[in-house]
């Protein structure tokens, strides 16, 4: 048996991103990976908590944030979440379309996301003057997000590269774990905005 | 080949001169000839610990030995299987459950002696110093008493002094080995310590973190002297006059010269920390510059070149060096100025 | 297919070979190398630290000059040397030990060396180009932020370069470990090597990233204007060392316990009993590493945490010793009973005996919070993790190597040679580091240029730097010994220790493949087992079959360089933002590269049966 064929079985597996070898060790090691990037940001959540007050004489948290804009972006974000679940599990029904279809949601919501925090940083840096350089708990907080916004943005190039790359051939034994892996580092970034929207924004408009 | 028997007797060899070695060390400056309360606080926990450490070394080290010399290969043995034997329930326990309790004998003394050396009872009605590391001198300002000094500071025997230390740049640490353990001087926030003293005398203090080019050369004194002379030495340093005449010629001119180049940055009686040391009582000092031998070439060439001698420090950019406003014959008469500045009869003498 | 082509090739395609291999042993042989490589490199830089504090008052260096060489032996010995060395031994030896083909990632592998050998070149350019980082290997702040020149920026990027490979490989070895293992193969039944090789790559995978953070932060301090750990803007420098500590704590304990295994698999194997033990051994193992993260701030007991958290953490250190002891008792008690033959690899174990535990002793020691004021950044602190790293780590690769040399280079080291090197090291080692601990509580604070005259510390530093060159010609009298051996050295078959672990039942060096069926683990020590039952080799799993392997590549060199591209231009835009044009081509050629690796399909290549049965008959 060649390994095309071995790839594309007559019938797939209920679980295609752990059919072969490679899959398994692709789906462990990338849980492995979202272990040590939850190191990442605790790290970053614990410099952010230790520095949250230090503003040095400038804008504090509840003097910059509000809830409103917050709300939608963490809605968007929380929806894809739930897009990609459909998108994964259309994938194990073998579905490729509509996995796409799915997918492509997950993508818009993640750049209407995007978009708003661009909005977010755009606003406090124009409007209220502060900035990564205007004081430890500036640093802090733009780190803290922009780390989180970075992940967001490799999240959608890499979704977007793996729709495009499958289009035509459709769903087999090799691409099905690298769709899934996207798919969980997609809810690991929705997982983290859950803590920033909880350590970063409410907390600073107490 | 033995190798047993070699590392038998290197290893003899390494304690003898362990103990060759443990007696020397300089005195008011080695750990292990504590002459202050916190350095012999924790000469106990040293103490203690070492002497469990050194049965567990003694019991480990008896049974390797014993274990190389009875079970090493014998000629014609090559080939031999030993039993395999997979472990031992009773003995597992026996070797986890004592390390466990002499542990605790070394934990109880830790406890309490680390919360004892951070305690602030008794702080208010103390004396207390505000410390100051900068790269690489220290400043003392006595809280309450309008008196700032640098390099050297005086302290009552038998008193528990509180020290407030903050950096001025970047982290250094306090540690006076014969009187207390160290303690980081951060840029951030204030660290509180104290210091006694047992006995008179000049203790060598030494910065302990790594703070740039001439870390290694960051020495300070602690002088410690009698209650009555440091009450003396209090009542001296708070009616210094600053601007006093000198007597000679040659140090009335070094104060003019001292007055235009170096005021800038050197402060004259009780004034905050600066860019350089205070100078108040540099006739007294003990060392220039913390570490140079205090004879008056040494000062002339110090003011002439202050980077030879302590590399990355902030005179070196003293703007006299480079306008040539200095030269050989003005460094050797700030030099009379400054070695005449003996605002106290009480100095480093008195503390021998 | 690549084995016609291995007849007769010429020196520009084997090195197209080593560039694009994927193969493990291959990636371990590289690792060696430049691991040892810069291993010779911090044994210099270690020799001048050395030489310029043989007396008093030296001006031997400049005061600047010295910092930056304690800064860069520091840092390349832990990244650059121990690690690698330890990463050379992992690769070699554990797809070996659990009876896999390969491991989990062949690529990454691949790309997790070639990051680790660029960042390390980065971090080493700083030399030529301005100068050196020289806030010592822990950089603290703000000595670190406000140092002038570039030689931080080039600690930060380098070390930022190199540790993302470490991780990577970490992440490798555990899947490996986890997925690859040969059928009957349990977890209670793998080889203490490939258990410390397992759990260290736990250590890498929670740790690394407190470090990958704090290297972020101090690169925005000091390349981006942030003012994480500047005071004047609110930022406080105790979060770095926090950060780094986090990192560094776990660090030492992934240096040392894969020495631990090797000495686990040496003592059982030289005195011809199986561990002693085991459960507890691989019990301990576990427990030293989850202990590992709630020490750290024991690095800190000076800076002002105050009581409670240093007694917390005193007493979370002196629980350590409890496994660390079980360990020791479980190796004098597996050399008890035993047949023990002392040859250069078990010379090295029994060394690593008494060495280990004076470290260990003065760790305890370096516990007790109150007592730490003093020794804390003094020589006794210098000391004591020599003995520990010196003693422990470098002795467990020196051990280690003469171990597993046949199986990596199919010749045996010299025994003679050996041994000469173990004791002109052994005898180096404690002279140089035994007196530092009297110096250190004599009142020699660390990271000294110089110490005054007429302070009592001449004697102990003349003897420290003697002791020193000791250990310079034991490391070279090693040097001759590979050299030798590759030329004219004994041939090893594929059992030369009469060893009991899967690595022994293959040829030395093994073919690419390693194992032509897969083998059927019966047991802890499965080689032992079968030989002990009158068989000769290993009971195969599966039946002689097509093996799949990994193709080969290019891009995890590429996107290194990439990488190491784009280091430079982070660091120069600093003066001139046009130097942001390298930023752009090299991060353009590691994400050009990750798009292709991404898109272009890689399904690896089949040995066939018939192949192997040539080669079988050969």
């Amino acid at each position: 048996m060649s390994e095309h064929d071995v790839l594309n079985p007559k019938v797939m597996p209920h679980d295609p991103e752990r059919a072969t070898l490679e899959g398994k060790n692709k789906f462990l090691g990338f849980w492995f990976f979202l272990g040590g990037e939850t190191v990442l940001f605790a790290s970053l959540f614990g410099t952010y908590l230790a520095l949250r007050n230090s503003t040095n004489g400038g804008m504090a948290s509840n003097e910059l944030f509000g809830l409103e804009l917050v709300f939608i972006m963490t809605m968007f974000l929380l929806t894809s979440s739930l897009t990609s679940v459909y998108a994964m599990y259309h994938m194990k029904n073998n579905d490729f379309k509509k996995m796409q279809l799915w997918l492509g949601i997950t993508v818009a919501l993640g750049f209407a996301f995007l978009a708003c925090e661009l909005y977010e940083f755009y606003h406090y840096i124009h409007e209220y003057e502060f900035t990564f350089r205007s004081s430890a708990f500036g640093s802090a907080f733009y780190t803290l997000v922009g780390f989180h916004g970075g992940h967001v943005v490799f999240g959608l190039m890499w979704i977007l590269a793996l729709m495009f790359r499958n289009a035509k051939r459709g769903l087999n034994l090799y691409n099905a774990p690298k769709f899934y892996v996207a798919s969980l580092y997609w809810h690991f970034i929705d997982v983290v905005w859950v803590f920033i929207f909880t350590v970063v924004y409410l907390m600073g408009v107490l | 080949m033995k190798g047993w028997m070699g590392k038998i007797r290197t290893l003899s060899l390494f304690g003898f001169m362990a103990i060759i070695l443990s007696g020397c060390g300089r005195e008011n400056l080695t750990a292990l000839v504590p002459k202050g309360y916190g350095a012999e606080e924790s000469f106990k926990v040293i103490l203690i610990s070492i002497a469990v450490m050194t049965l567990v070394f003694i019991v480990v080290m008896t049974i390797y030995t014993y274990v190389l010399i009875r079970y090493r290969q014998k000629k014609g043995q090559e080939n031999m299987i030993p039993k395999q034997t997979e472990g031992n329930k009773a003995l597992e326990v026996v070797w986890t459950v004592i390390p466990i309790l002499l542990l605790i004998i070394i934990a109880v003394p830790t406890l309490t002696t680390t919360y004892d050396l951070a305690s602030t009872e008794g702080k208010e009605d103390a004396i207390n110093v505000n410390v100051t590391g900068n790269q690489y001198w220290w400043h003392f300002e006595y809280q309450g008493e309008e008196i700032q000094t640098s390099q050297d500071m005086y302290i009552p025997v038998g008193e528990k002094i509180y020290l407030t230390m903050r950096s001025g740049d970047v982290i250094h640490s306090f540690w006076v080995p014969s009187i207390s353990g160290k303690m980081d001087v951060n840029p951030e926030n204030d660290n509180v310590m104290y210091i006694e003293a047992y006995e008179e005398g000049v203790y060598y203090g030494k910065c302990a973190e790594l703070c740039g080019e001439s870390h290694s050369l960051m020495d300070f004194k602690i002088v410690a002297v009698s209650q009555e002379e440091y009450d003396q030495w209090v009542t001296d340093m708070q009616n210094v006059d600053p601007e006093a005449t000198p007597e000679s010629t040659t140090a009335q001119e070094g104060q003019e010269l001292f007055a235009n180049s170096c005021l800038s940055c050197h402060a004259i009686g009780s004034s905050p920390v600066a860019v350089g040391p205070n100078l108040t009582n540099f006739g007294e000092r003990s060392k220039i510059a913390g570490v140079l031998p205090y004879e008056k070439e040494e000062l002339v060439e110090w003011i002439l070149d202050p980077e030879s001698k302590k590399p990355g420090n902030k005179m070196s950019n003293a703007p006299y060096l480079n306008d040539g406003s200095i030269g050989e014959e003005e460094a050797d008469k700030i030099a009379d100025y400054l070695m005449q500045l003996k605002p106290s009869e009480i100095t480093t003498k008195s503390a021998e | 297919m690549s084995n016609s082509i291995a007849q007769n090739r010429s020196f520009g395609a084997a090195m197209w070979d080593y560039l694009t291999t994927v193969d493990h042993k291959k990636i371990g042989i590289m690792y060696l190398v430049a691991g040892g490589f810069f291993f010779l490199l911090g044994g210099l830089e270690a020799m001048a630290i050395r030489w310029q504090l043989i007396k008093p008052e030296n001006d031997f260096v400049s005061a600047g000059f010295y910092n930056e060489l304690i800064t860069m032996h520091g840092t390349t010995m832990i990244f650059l040397a121990a690690m690698p060395l330890i990463f050379a031994l992992m690769n070699a030896v554990v797809p070996l030990q659990i009876g896999a083909r390969d491991v989990a990632f062949p690529f990454l592998n691949s790309l997790g060396f070639w990051l680790f050998l660029f960042g390390g070149i980065l971090l080493n350019c700083s030399w030529f180009l301005g100068g050196a980082p020289d806030a010592g290997w822990t950089a603290y702040a703000p000595l670190s932020t406000i140092s002038p020149g570039e030689g931080v920026d080039f600690y930060v990027l380098g070390l930022q370069i190199s540790g993302a490979g470490t991780l990577i490989g970490g992440i490798n070895f555990l899947v490996t470990i986890v997925n690859m293992r040969a059928p009957g193969m349990t977890y209670m039944r793998m080889p203490l090597f490939t258990w410390t090789a397992f759990i260290t790559s736990t250590l890498i995978l929670f740790a690394f990233p407190a470090l990958t953070v704090g290297l972020f932060l101090m690169m925005f301090d000091r390349l981006f204007g942030s003012g994480f750990f500047d005071a004047s803007m609110g930022g406080n420098s105790v979060i770095w060392e926090h950060l780094f500590w986090i990192f560094g704590h776990p660090e030492v304990y992934i240096l040392i316990l894969p020495a631990f295994g090797v000495f686990s698999d040496v003592f059982s194997t030289f005195s011809k009993k199986r561990l002693f033990g085991y459960t507890a051994m691989v019990f301990a193992t576990v427990l030293i590493g989850f202990l590992g993260f709630m020490v750290w701030a024991h690095h800190m007991f000076t800076v002002g945490l105050g009581p409670a958290a240093n007694s917390i953490f005193a007493v979370a250190t002196m629980a350590i010793a409890v496994p660390t002891g079980i360990k020791i008792f479980n190796w004098l008690f597996t050399l008890w009973g035993g047949n023990i033959k002392i040859n250069s690899a078990m010379l090295w174990a029994l060394g690593f005996i008494p060495s280990f535990t004076l470290g260990g002793m003065t760790g305890v020691m370096l516990a007790a919070a109150s007592a730490d004021y003093q020794y804390h950044d003094s020589y006794f602190v210098v000391a004591h993790f020599h003995y520990v790293i010196v003693g422990g780590v470098v002795f467990g690769i020196f051990s280690g190597l003469h171990y597993w040399w046949p199986k990596m280079f199919g010749r045996i080291l010299d025994e003679t040679l050996g041994k000469i090197t173990f004791w002109t090291f052994f005898v180096g080692f404690h002279l140089t580091f035994f007196i530092q601990h009297f110096l250190g509580l004599m009142g020699m604070p660390r990271r000294y240029w110089v110490y005054l005259e007429d302070q009592g510390l001449d004697f102990g530093n003349l003897i420290s730097t003697i002791g020193a060159f000791f250990m310079a010609i034991g490391a070279i009298v090693f040097l001759y010994n590979v050299v030798i051996t590759s030329i004219k050295g004994e041939k090893a078959g594929a059992d030369p220790w009469d060893g009991r672990t899967l690595e022994w039942s293959i040829p030395s060096p093994p073919p690419h493949y390693n194992f032509t069926q897969t083998p059927l683990v019966r047991g802890l020590d499965p080689l032992w087992i079968e030989k002990s039952e009158g068989r000769k080799g290993m009971t195969p799993a599966e039946p002689l079959s097509d093996i799949h392997m990994p193709n080969g590549s290019i891009l995890p060199f590429v996107m290194s360089l990439g990488l190491f591209i784009a280091g430079f231009g982070f660091i120069y835009q600093k003066y001139d933002l046009a130097w942001l044009s390298l930023v752009f081509i090299g991060m353009g050629i590691l994400l050009g590269s990750m798009l292709i690796r991404s898109l272009k399909d890689d399904l690896g290549y089949h040995i066939h049966k018939e192949d192997l049965e040539k080669e079988a008959r050969k």
